[in-house]
């Protein structure tokens, strides 16, 4: 059924709906969205058009009400729980919007994280988390705890912490929200190195145009579906990771 | 994954001192609670068990007035004399030894100490009776007890706070007046069985009471051991009809004297302290259920709290397995450590309140091992079950958690 071309990651049909009987809200009302490796995509659109909730299915965080989500091929919606943890862990990198670092842990401790669970030994942990933080602008915050730690520098934390495991696919949700627009500059030239040199697919949601234009492919949501799909530039060379 | 886990078991740990020290405080608490107040109801129990033991055969005491209960006054009733003694010894089967008793409350004056005490005027025949031995000197000599000589045997009390470390044989001691020489010193006994100081006494002949103290050929109770295999309550009955015949009492009036059965109330005494005991266990258990549910509550609401944490370390790439792992060992450390602790303090509560209380100490391998598994598995199962129903969420409802 896969054939050589496929999208890294495709969305058939996908629902989504919160709730039950009365209450129920569909927040996504079957979005169809393919992504080649290597693409930077932005995500737009208003509040509340499910934007969280398509990033969320796509980081496997969460589970669709219906539809299909295959990622390199494989039926994400068929996978148990350990395997979509697995897929977190070798495949994904997630910001979220809440940035959602441990309380009264060190910068570097959260950083350090991912590459614990993947069983990375203790010298490569500290090294490639030192590395992370000061791609990110925070070389001598290692030792801060977030609640020493402004939103901004958080945000950072979190976009260090999601990018030092070099993930195959990177998700951040409104990884910028809280930057001052110089900061958010330098963020936004960060991973798009990250795009070019290292072929990390990147799908990021953003509120402001002049961050979607960093993208090469913007992707609109209104009312949880895609409403409009433009592509401004090719996607960058890709050599697969995991 | 078993190293990670520890590493960051520990790491947890460390970060929430206020929470792990309430979670060990709490199966601290309950763990030495429980094991000090069975170990000491134990302690209790052995040492009077202990002490009807050290009584020998059994001893009856028989005193003036009537049965014994408040209100009731011996001050009337006829006292004893030495021919009742006599009868006694000769009339009734099975005694070992009967001893008359003159108690006299008396200040003790040796050199510049001074000590109160109480002196009992009586013969050889107390010595037997109250199972004594002779730590050093010797007993009276008939000649001694027939003169009515000025002579004592002392207690270990009343050796140490009037001679300290030295010898008191052949010394004199100024009972009320006249000088009593030092013949005998009474090996310790230790605490009477109703916590008195039974080694705080004073022997002298029963002549030299009589004429010096109390100045009546009176007699104040009388002390009677049975030789083994005697039945006690044969005994009382001979000894009480002896006495009703000699005190011409007819069939209709109430005894004016009393004949007790020390062995029975040691032993009644002993049945009170195993009640207590009881109910000692009973308020322990109590208190382990308290603690429990103290460490239910933490535990409870540490893992409410730590969802969100779940949540993040599930998205980042957490296997079920490595969080539940993590958290077991958490609660595991925090409860083995908590128990720990809980049976080292009790066994120094206990050490301590059983040499306070003169009491044996009994080091109980049964109770400290309920009380800790007890608390470790409250412990262990109530930092795990919410933990692994936080991690069997979706990670973002683990994240949403509030
Ligand atoms: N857990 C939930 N339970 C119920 N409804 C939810 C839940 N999460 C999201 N929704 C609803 O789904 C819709 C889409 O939410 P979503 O968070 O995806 O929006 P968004 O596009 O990310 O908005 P924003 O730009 O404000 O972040 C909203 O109307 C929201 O109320
Ligand atoms: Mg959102």
């Amino acid at each position: 059924m896969s054939h050589p071309e496929a999208a890294l990651i495709a969305l058939r049909g996908i629902t989504k709906t919160y709730g039950q009987g009365a209450a129920a809200f569909q927040a996504l009302q079957g979005v169809d969205l393919e992504i080649a490796a290597g693409e930077f995509v932005a995500v737009m659109g208003p509040s509340g058009s499910g934007k969280s909730t398509a990033m969320n299915l796509l980081g496997c965080l969460d589970t669709p009400s219906s539809g299909e989500y295959r990622f390199r091929g494989i039926h994400v919606e068929r996978l148990d729980r350990n395997q979509r943890a697995l897929l977190r862990r070798n495949c994904l990198g997630f910001v979220f919007q809440g940035f959602n670092l441990l309380a009264r842990t060190s910068a570097q401790e959260n950083v350090e994280l991912p590459l614990l669970y993947r069983g990375e030994p203790a010298d490569v942990r500290h090294a490639a988390a030192r590395a992370a933080l000061g791609k990110v602008g925070l070389s001598g915050w290692e030792h801060h705890t977030p609640a020493e730690l402004s939103g901004g520098q958080q945000q950072r934390v979190a976009i260090a912490r999601a990018i030092v495991t070099r993930p195959l696919v990177l998700l951040a949700d409104e990884p910028t929200g809280n930057l001052d627009s110089k900061r958010s500059h330098e963020i936004m030239e960060l991973l798009v190195a990250l795009n070019r040199e290292q072929g990390i697919t990147i799908l990021m949601v953003t509120h402001e145009p002049d961050m979607a234009a960093y993208a090469s492919r913007i992707v609109h949501f209104v009312d949880g579906l895609v409403a409009q799909d433009e592509r401004s530039s090719p996607p960058a060379e890709v050599d697969a990771c995991c | 994954m078993l190293l990670n886990a520890l590493l960051l078991a520990l790491r947890e740990i460390r970060r929430n001192l206020m929470r792990s020290f309430l979670t060990v405080l709490g199966i601290v608490i309950g763990v030495a609670a429980v094991i000090t107040m069975v170990t000491l109801g134990n302690g209790a129990t052995r040492m009077v068990a202990d002490q009807i033991s050290s009584l020998g055969s059994n001893l009856l005491m028989v005193m003036p007035g009537q049965r014994l209960g408040p209100g009731r006054d011996s001050a009337g009733a006829p006292k004893f004399k030495s021919a009742d003694i006599e009868a006694i010894e000769q009339q009734v089967n099975g005694l070992q030894a009967v001893a008359p008793v003159v108690g006299s409350a008396v200040t003790l004056v040796a050199g510049t100490q001074n000590w109160s005490s109480t002196v009992s005027g009586t013969t050889n025949a107390y010595l037997v009776a109250g199972n004594w031995r002779l730590a050093a000197g010797r007993a009276f000599s008939d000649d001694e007890e027939r003169a009515g000589k000025a002579v004592c045997i002392i207690g270990n009390t009343v050796r140490r706070e009037l001679f300290g470390g030295q010898s008191p044989l052949g010394n004199a001691i100024r009972v009320k007046g006249f000088d009593c020489e030092v013949i005998g010193l009474l090996a310790a006994k230790g605490q009477g069985g109703m916590g008195q100081d039974q080694d705080d006494s004073v022997l002298m002949p029963l002549r030299t009471a009589q004429r010096r103290l109390t100045g009546s050929l009176d007699i104040g109770n009388v002390m009677v051991s049975l030789k083994d295999g005697t039945n006690s309550s044969v005994a009382m009955m001979q000894l009480r009809s002896l006495l009703r015949e000699r005190r011409k009492l007819a069939d209709n009036v109430d005894d004016n004297f009393n004949v007790m059965d020390t062995k029975q109330i040691a032993e009644t005494l002993s049945g009170t302290i195993g009640t207590m005991t009881a109910l000692l266990g009973a308020v322990a258990a109590v208190s382990l259920l308290v603690g429990g549910i103290g460490i239910m509550n933490i535990m409870l609401v540490s893992v409410t709290e730590r969802t969100r944490e779940i949540g993040i370390r599930l998205a980042i790439g957490a296997l079920e397995s490595e969080v539940l792992l993590q958290f077991l060992i958490e609660a595991v450390a925090l409860s083995a450590f908590g128990g720990l602790v809980g049976i080292t303090l009790a066994f120094f509560a206990c050490w301590g309140l059983a040499t306070l209380m003169h009491m044996p100490f009994l080091f109980n391998p049964g109770i400290n091992l309920t009380a800790f598994a007890f608390s470790a598995a409250i412990g262990v199962i109530f930092g795990y079950v919410p933990a692994r129903r936080a991690a069997q969420l979706d990670p973002i409802e683990a994240l949403r958690h509030e």
